[in-house]
């Protein structure tokens, strides 16, 4: 079925398997009007890349539940660039380090590595569709 | 008396089963060369003259072909990520019975549609995109194809969103252009059904007649199929059977040849152990493997480099000097045949070793991942393990003193855990060589050929 629903890949990267959150985003953001490509869980980076090129999708949406976000969300903006997806929105939240760190430094150390944007435990889906929309121009 | 003769003009050899489909039995097999470059009745008459010296006169109510002449079906799959649609073309073309001549992804270039251009394939499948998905590559790639000067028949298997413009690029240039349904229609969906019966029509308009098979039409109905596509139709039936005349399950079929080896796997292959998560795209249920690399003569060499010295010194237990020097025998002999024990012994161990790396590469792979949680497992590719039938075919086994010594290579293997592979299964002979002959039989009577192939193709 071939419909003008802005697509968006959704998953939770690197040795990560906490479905229930993934199957919330998937949700919320089907509800929203999205046509979203949900990986699941295990999502080695170059899955995402690969989706988002076959599938002509406008943004990828990163969760990251274990602790190991930094480790497993480096260089993905790269992998992007390097693959012809250049600019394409990168999304990424969860419990992205392990322990009681700063969010600030946190959100500052996603920013720098090419993510557009980075959330913090607790966020609704609401608000990242919100921003998702905005930052489309929807 | 209700008499079909079944025909699969090979490579080398036109190989004829003449069936008595009353009495279910296989009045009798012979065999000719394929004269393919003169005239493809020549071969054809020498091995009915051979057939009814055994037999005395028939007369056939039916014949049927199918053909691996002058090269097999060639072709070229095109995608755009090498490991989603490009894959998936792959998969189709080869699920048709194709000779795979190149795979290539992402946009082509200049140098690309020059390779294709000396790969003469006789037919170009161009997938690209999901629905809605990726549309300027599959274009560009229409394009650039255009450019091959050439007039290759080209199926269009891509996003639908552009299907039409693709086409009408592609018609600039080509004569025949055909358009069926994406080979991945969303995201890791394999739909290549669709694509394979399009190569399959494409065979019987095109190819058949560029390749002089139609010479043989005043006495042959049809050439329907490539071979590989008749076994392919042939492990299908056997594994499923029919509603009057069930089948034997799931199983594996291995065909070893002088150049390459082909492995069939009619089977869902999903998870059999606890807390494995699937990934990669999914696998077709009857699926088909090529390794151009594994042979026993013309590929001898690639078959050593690949399997190293030791493990086929280790499979016949002799030294790994002596699979060497058997190795340059019989690369340079492609008619040797082993003259002592220990020629006999690398033999076998040489068709092991193809059937052994063959079929790791067409089964599923486990991986560990440590996660906070303990280990968990991801499984890429079919699950085999719970396969109880493999079935060997094809010249080097069909010939062989010791075929389920060569097929043993299909089992599970301690050394190996990671790989898929069949773990306890019974091995089955096609003795009087008849696979591809029942996929054609089963285009018509389907019945009796799962019924034939269960009462010829026997325990080894």
């Amino acid at each position: 079925m071939e419909n003008n629903k802005v697509k968006v890949i959704l998953g939770v990267i690197g040795a990560d398997c906490h479905a229930v959150g993934n199957k919330i985003l998937n949700y919320a953001f089907t509800s929203a009007g999205f046509e979203v490509v949900n990986l699941g869980v295990l999502v080695p980076q170059e899955e995402f890349v690969n989706a988002a090129i076959e599938t002509d999708a406008k943004a990828i949406l990163v969760a990251s539940l274990y602790g190991h976000g930094e480790i497993d969300c480096r260089g993905l903006r790269e992998r992007c660039r390097e693959s012809g997806l250049g600019d394409i929105l990168l999304y990424v939240g969860g419990n992205l380090v392990v322990g009681k760190t700063d969010f600030t430094e946190v959100h500052k150390k996603f920013i720098e590595m090419g993510y557009d944007r980075v959330y913090e435990p607790g966020i609704l889906p609401d608000q990242v569709v919100i921003d998702l929309k905005n930052d489309l121009g929807l | 008396m209700n008499h079909i003769l079944l025909i699969d003009f090979g490579s080398t050899y036109t190989k004829i089963t003449a069936v008595d489909i009353d009495n279910e039995i296989v009045l009798g097999t012979a065999r000719g060369i394929t004269t393919v470059e003169t005239d493809i009745m020549n071969g054809l008459n020498q091995a009915i003259d051979a057939l009814f010296l055994k037999t005395g006169k028939l007369k056939f109510s039916k014949v049927l072909g199918c053909s691996s002449a002058a090269g097999g079906l060639k072709m070229v799959a095109v995608g755009l990520v090498p490991e989603l649609t490009a894959e998936a073309a792959k998969r189709a073309a080869l699920g048709a019975g194709a000779k795979i001549m190149g795979v290539y992804g992402n946009e082509l270039n200049e140098y690309e549609i020059q390779e294709i251009a000396q790969l003469q394939p006789e037919i170009i499948l161009l997938a690209g995109g999901t629905n809605g998905g990726n549309k300027e590559v599959i274009l560009h790639n229409a394009r650039m194809l255009t450019t091959l000067g050439k007039d290759i028949p080209v199926i269009v298997a891509g996003n639908k969103s552009v299907a039409p413009q693709v086409v009408k690029t592609l018609l600039e240039a080509m004569t025949e252009v055909v358009h069926t349904e994406n080979v991945m229609p969303k995201l890791n969906e394999l739909n290549i059904e669709p694509a394979r019966e399009t190569i399959r029509s494409v065979f019987l308009r095109r190819i058949v007649e560029a390749k002089g098979l139609n010479k043989a039409n005043q006495f042959v109905d049809d050439v329907v199929m490539p071979t590989p596509a008749a076994v392919l139709k042939a492990a299908e039936l056997l594994s499923k059977g029919t509603e009057y005349e069930p089948g034997l399950g799931d199983l594996m079929v291995v065909d070893i040849g002088g150049a390459t080896t082909d492995v069939y796997s009619i089977a869902k292959g999903d998870p059999t152990k606890t807390n494995v998560a699937l990934r990669g795209l999914p696998e077709p249920f009857a699926k088909r493997t090529v390794e151009g690399d594994l042979g026993m003569r013309y590929s001898a060499t690639a078959l050593f480099k690949a399997a190293g010295a030791k493990r086929i010194a280790d499979y016949a237990n002799v030294s790994a000097e002596d699979v060497e020097a058997y190795v340059e025998k019989v690369e340079a002999n492609i008619e040797y045949l082993p003259q002592n024990e220990i020629e006999k012994k690398v033999e076998i161990a040489m068709g092991k070793a193809c059937t052994s790396l063959a079929v790791e590469r067409h089964v599923g792979q486990l991986e560990t991942i440590f996660t906070c949680f303990g280990s968990a497992f991801v499984q890429k590719g079919k699950d085999l393990s719970d396969v109880k039938t493999v079935v060997g075919t094809g010249g080097v086994i069909v010939h062989h003193e010791q075929p389920k010594e060569i097929l043993k290579g299909a089992a599970y293997s301690e050394s190996t855990p990671e790989m898929l592979k069949p773990e306890c299964p019974k091995y089955l002979i096609d003795e009087e060589y008849i696979m591809a002959s029942m996929g054609l039989l089963g285009e018509v009577y389907p019945d009796v050929a799962v019924r034939m192939m269960k009462k010829y193709i026997v325990r080894g």
